[in-house]
């Protein structure tokens, strides 16, 4: 099973000829994803040679589609070109449109996002400025390291990279049915309450680990999703308790502005609603190695 | 980027949003010249980004230009909030029958925009939305659509402003809209947008947040950038494309990617409590590619802060291999000389560590430990920043 992306997911790259774009194809290939081409208009109709593959590039996601059955795009264009990248997977009803791109202006997501809602959410976006997601062993869209673990029964939704890594490597013994980089940019198309809820389907994970950061409040109504909706347990992390007001961390949303998303308030949002929040990456995953120990 | 009032009313007035004459000072004597040219009553407001302003003593009228310099002379240098006050604005006076709130931002939670507005503006918005929950409308707009005459109606009756001044109120809001989608602003808002006694809506304040991610199609926003005010290890890691916050510890840390670092800020913290109250200096996010070059402008900014008395440097090899980063440590200590003169921690893991720390280890740095984990390398750092305390 695991969630958004499998062994049987067909992948695109848009950006594929771009510095970015090639060296994380490789990467991905390497890990046995199965990537299917690549999109850029101004190359269409040759062929990339990647890590052994030899792979065609397409004008459009909508061709790419129709000549591979693609049902998973990567997106690497910069951030000047994004929003016409993520509009055309969305007009192609991909099904996934994963965007790894850094730096996209918030209005730019905005107006993607508003035209994915606008055209029946037929692709789920997972992104901006994220890492993307991997089902170990089986398929890895995204620039997250496929030799950290291997496949397993925890669920892990993040909105840091490299915390994602940190935590899938402290777990490393029990492995990953997937782990999803959602992003930590103002507004972002997957959250961590659709992940949940995908975890919370998927037969395969057993344990949901969810790491948050300061900003927004996307953590404290995840934390009602989890009262009402999450059987299975989960264990979070909340990174930035010791973040100034007012300045911006890293990430264009880790702001904490006024009283509103400090990780205070975001931890006991998550504990009122019976997740146990470990203080460290390290605490929090031996409190993950310990629930998932007692559920075994 | 958080712009001052001044600034905000200028784009403001490019967009056409009707707002009162008024001049920018530095020094009292230009305050007074301003009010000379404005041949009226004026208001000398300190520019700073923060609020409270009236409170702090920080706006005042004028009856005429020798009490505009001595008012302007007041309220130049002072501090409201943390923030020194060394620009005050000096306007025309306005009548005011009535204060009215409005603003366009974000609302992170439905991935769109939010309009709120209310008749009862003046007070601080937060107090208002706690106080008074009904007399602030809230309205989605749609990121496609936009705001036009109509949908800046309906905002409009749902804010309940008065008849009177209704179309013209909406006619405001049409143009605040276009303030924020050309602008690339992720927060416009007027406290108070006034009614004049003649009936006029004037943005009589303003609060604009502009999205640097957007910088690459205004080029102007570089000018709004107010380097004095910057500090300067800030500005001197901006030159440097390093992603840098000054923070007011002993522990300079730099890291790879923000949430880690961020992590890594709090695990310092903990850390510190057992070293003599100890914190983080900075937070500096290296990115992926933590390559010898990019980890010696790092640490050149992190050892050039006085404050700093130990670094802590926490890598988790994802993409980029541990490897190179030890490389770059080792060559980043070599560019660096004589000036590198504080200890450094260093913990390592991920993609190719054995080799990263064996670099290390053969390098045999004077001022480099090599700590495991990310919690024990925390304590070191704590232990030797305390140290030098």
């Amino acid at each position: 099973m695991a969630i958004f992306l499998n062994e049987n997911s067909k992948v695109i790259v848009q950006g594929i000829t771009g510095s970015e774009g090639s060296k994380h194809t490789a990467r991905m290939l390497k890990s046995g994803t199965n990537i299917v081409g690549g999109v850029n208009p101004r190359k269409a109709g040759t062929k990339v040679e990647i890590e052994g593959h030899s792979l065609p590039v397409f004008a459009t996601v909508a061709e790419a589609i129709a000549e591979t059955g693609a049902d998973v795009s990567v997106i690497f264009v910069p951030p000047k070109f994004a929003k016409d990248a993520v509009l055309e997977a969305i007009d192609a009803a991909i099904g996934l449109a994963v965007v790894i791109t850094e730096g996209i202006p918030v209005h730019d997501s905005a107006y993607f996002w508003a035209h994915a809602v606008a055209t029946g959410n037929k692709t789920r976006i997972i992104g901006p400025n994220c890492p993307g997601l991997i089902s170990p062993g089986k398929s890895n869209a995204g620039i997250i390291p496929a030799d950290i673990t291997g496949p397993g029964k925890i669920g892990l939704v993040s909105k840091s990279g490299t915390l994602t890594y940190q935590m899938m490597y402290e777990l490393r013994d029990i492995g990953f049915s997937s782990a999803v980089g959602i992003g930590g940019d103002p507004i972002i198309g997957t959250t961590h309450i659709d992940a949940l809820a995908a975890f919370e389907a998927d037969p395969e994970t057993e344990l949901i680990v969810m790491i948050g950061e300061i900003g927004g409040d996307a953590e404290e109504r995840a934390a009602a999703y989890i009262a009402e909706h999450v059987t299975k347990p989960v264990v979070g992390y909340v990174a930035g308790f010791t973040a100034p007001e007012g300045k911006t961390m890293g990430h264009a949303g880790a702001i904490v502005s006024g009283s509103a998303g400090t990780a205070q308030a975001k931890k006991e949002a998550l504990e009122a609603a019976g997740v146990k929040v470990g203080k460290t990456p390290s605490e929090t995953a031996a409190l993950a190695r310990e629930l998932f120990k007692a559920n075994a | 980027m958080d712009l001052y009032e001044y600034q905000a009313k200028d784009l403001f007035a490019a967009h056409g949003v009707p707002v009162l004459p008024g001049h920018v000072a530095q020094t009292a004597e230009e305050a007074r010249a301003h009010a000379e040219a404005l041949g009226q009553t004026v208001v000398i407001k300190a520019q700073v980004k923060t609020g409270g302003r009236g409170k702090a003593g920080g706006v005042k009228l004028a009856d005429d230009p020798a009490d505009a310099q001595e008012k302007a002379g007041k309220i130049l240098g002072l501090d409201i909030k943390g923030h020194i006050t060394r620009r005050v604005l000096v306007t025309v006076a306005s009548d005011i029958a009535e204060e009215y709130y409005f603003s366009f931002l974000l609302d992170r939670a439905n991935r769109t925009f939010l309009a709120m507005a209310s008749a009862e503006g003046g007070m601080e918005i937060e107090q208002l939305a706690v106080e008074r929950p009904d007399a602030l409308a809230k309205v989605p707009v749609d990121a496609i659509k936009g705001v036009d005459l109509a949908a800046a109606r309906e905002i409009v009756a749902e804010a309940k402003i008065p008849a009177a001044v209704a179309e013209q109120a909406a006619e405001v809001i049409v143009k605040l809209w276009e303030t924020f989608v050309s602008e690339d602003a992720t927060l416009v808002e007027v406290n108070p947008l006034v009614r004049d006694p003649q009936d006029k809506i004037i943005a009589l304040d303003g609060k604009v947040t502009l999205d640097e991610n957007a910088s690459f199609r205004h080029p102007a926003h570089a000018d709004l950038v107010d380097q004095e005010a910057e500090d300067p290890l800030e500005a001197a890691a901006k030159a440097k494309d390093l992603n840098y916050v000054k923070l007011d510890g002993q522990v300079g840390i730099i890291g790879n990617g923000a949430g880690l670092v961020m992590s890594t800020l709090d695990v310092v913290a903990y850390a510190g409590e057992k070293h003599k109250g100890v914190k983080p200096a900075n937070f500096l996010d290296i990115g992926g590619g933590a390559s010898a070059e990019v980890m010696a402008n790092g640490l050149h900014i992190i050892l050039g802060d006085p404050d700093v008395k130990s670094v802590f440097v926490n890598v988790f090899g994802g993409i980029t291999a541990c490897d190179a980063v030890a490389n770059g440590i080792v060559a980043a200590l070599g560019i660096l000389g004589d000036e590198a003169t504080k200890p450094l921690v260093v913990r390592l893991d991920g993609n190719n560590v054995d080799e990263g720390r064996r670099i290390l280890a053969e390098a045999n740095h004077p001022l480099v430990t090599v700590v495991d984990t990310m919690d024990n390398a925390a304590d070191k750092a704590a232990e030797l920043a305390a140290a030098g305390v």
